[in-house]
């Protein structure tokens, strides 16, 4: 069984975004760049599964610039097997990054696509959904348990309210949630080894799909700052604002 | 213009983020809903102010939301509507988007603000930027915050219930149990008072210690995400960027250091207390109130406070 995970370069969690003075956007030259933090629980999930024997391949796959290559790296340190690079300047929007990894998995043939819930950019939480969709797959999302059984698979969600299981036929889409796993870090052996595994480059107008965008970004702006207040010396202060001042209690 | 909005559910009641949904979708035009389940919940969906028609999707297949059948089911009814609408939470967010792909659609989630029928604003980066984006799509396709919007009243409608029928899907999912958490406690996203512990907090066991707090305000529990990690609590109490967004209007942080992903979660409460022992913590820029000080002293003393 394969397993296809495709993963994200953005800007890492720990740098705060600046929005670009132009309201076009948010900052991203000179920024350090990370893969989005669920697909590396996406990409661990899919490598124990590996490891544990219900899958023989992971196959990593990135759609963007150039420099996607490092996150693919990044993913093959971690143990994926390969990579595919699908090559292009723009920053396709769920439907058409949906659309470009159906024609993968169509090639590919996985049975088994794992991705993280969303990516901490644009905090879109769309992709595994709208591929299932396009392929007629079941989809076992926000996932925090995984176990693939008899040519189902079985998965514990992350709901409102608690936590469900449903039971998904083969082939199927799953998407990481948080508690889904740890993701290890990548040991310096593995990072030398990862840089000899195949990585193959495709240009994404080769795949014939339409990645126009259906959202024309009008503005970003920053959200309005919350001014600091003040420190209080005690319990009994604390109170007394909060029924006196604030009027909330 | 008419708008959809499935109406999600949970332990036999409608959730209260659902009438947040209705709210958005009242910007947008007339208001049908979409509810599966019992006859109890269309009854339910039928007496929300502002809805002028529910649909019922009474079969077994849709009763537990799964995205397979459902999404089907939006697409079937998608021709007589402009908009498609639900509240951006576990239901929405499974559902929606597969719905938008088969309608060849760019979804737009977590809506905290209706400029127009074709623009909205939403917050990216953790809530860091917020985006006004313009759809071109010809049917729009949105989960709203209901942080960003009043619940619709419960009660004072009376529309007219209708039921649809079942619509072809791939049989590719089943449904297999639920737990869910058993809290006498305020649902978080509505609740006025939120006490929320980070990791701070110490252990699962230590914990407890706000439950006093949160009794004596009759406030919902919630967490940061470092809590979660180290297991302290389960998940669905999750407060930031990748759980739950809440605005209450008083928010208390005890042991929370306030990190971007955090104050995505909770940065629009109306009045914002932090307690932590270090001064520097990035929470207290955000806070109304802070305390320097260690929470397990902090927390008796306000429930003493409180009694008076």
């Amino acid at each position: 069984m394969k397993i296809l995970v495709p993963v994200k370069r953005v800007v890492d969690y720990n740098i705060k975004p600046r929005v670009k003075a132009d309201g076009s956007g948010v900052e991203t030259a000179g920024v350090k760049m990370s893969m989005n933090p669920f697909d590396e629980i996406a990409v661990e999930e899919a490598v124990r599964l590996r490891e544990k024997g219900a899958a023989s391949e992971v196959v990593v796959v990135s759609i963007g610039v150039q420099q996607a290559q490092d996150t693919l790296r990044t993913a093959m340190a971690m143990g994926a097997d390969r990579a595919i690079l699908v090559l292009t300047d723009e920053s396709p929007e769920p439907l058409a990054v949906a659309k470009v990894l159906k024609t993968l998995v169509e090639k590919e043939g996985p049975s088994l696509v794992v991705l993280g819930k969303q990516a901490i950019d644009d905090d879109m939480n769309a992709t595994g959904q709208m591929l299932a969709g396009l392929l007629g797959w079941g989809q076992g999302t926000f996932a925090s348990k995984v176990d693939v059984v008899d040519g189902r698979v079985n998965v514990s969600r992350e709901i409102d309210g608690g936590t469900e299981q449903v039971s998904l036929a083969l082939p199927a889409i799953i998407t990481a949630d948080l508690r889904l796993n740890e993701p290890r870090y990548a040991s310096l052996p593995n990072i030398m080894k990862a840089k000899k595994k195949p990585l193959e480059t495709i240009p994404a107008a080769d795949l014939g799909v339409d990645m126009a965008p259906r959202l024309t970004i009008v503005s970003v702006a920053e959200p309005a700052e919350r001014k600091a207040g003040i420190k209080v010396g005690s319990a009994a202060e604390l109170v007394e604002k909060l029924r006196n001042e604030a009027k909330v209690i | 213009m008419t708008a959809l909005v499935l109406l999600d559910h949970e332990g036999g009641q409608i959730r209260k983020a659902a009438l947040s949904a209705v709210t958005a979708a009242a910007r947008l035009g007339d208001v049908h809903v979409l509810v599966t389940g019992d006859a109890a919940l269309a009854q339910a969906a039928s007496q929300i102010a502002g809805v002028s028609k529910v649909l019922h999707a009474a079969d077994a297949r849709y009763a537990h939301e799964l995205a397979e059948p459902l999404a089907a089911l939006l697409v079937s009814l998608a021709g007589s509507y402009d908009h498609i609408v639900a509240a951006a939470g576990a239901t929405g967010k499974n559902v929606l988007p597969r719905a938008a792909a088969l309608l060849d659609v760019q979804p737009i989630p977590d809506v905290v603000s209706i400029v127009d029928a074709q623009t909205f604003v939403r917050p990216i980066y953790a809530g860091n930027a917020l985006a006004t984006v313009r759809s071109s799509d010809a049917k729009k396709v949105l989960t709203v915050r209901s942080a960003s919007f009043d619940a619709a009243p419960a009660e004072g409608g009376s529309a007219p219930i209708e039921a649809v029928a079942v619509v072809d899907s791939p049989d590719v999912s089943r449904f297999e149990a639920v737990q869910l958490s058993d809290s006498a406690r305020p649902d978080l996203e509505s609740a006025r008072v939120v006490v929320s512990g980070g990791r701070g907090m110490g252990s699962e066991e230590k914990f407890h210690a706000l439950d006093p707090l949160a009794d004596a305000l009759g406030a919902a529990v919630g967490a940061s995400r470092a809590a979660v990690d180290s297991g302290f609590v389960p998940n669905e109490l999750q407060v930031g960027q990748t759980g739950k967004i809440v605005a209450p209007e008083l928010y208390m942080a005890f042991g929370i250091s306030g990190a971007i992903q955090h104050l995505a979660g909770m940065k629009d409460s109306r009045v914002i207390v932090a307690v932590n022992k270090d001064p520097e913590a990035p929470i207290f820029q955000v806070a109304d109130y802070g305390i320097v000080g260690d929470l397990f002293e902090v927390v008796p003393q306000l429930v003493e406070e409180l009694k008076k």
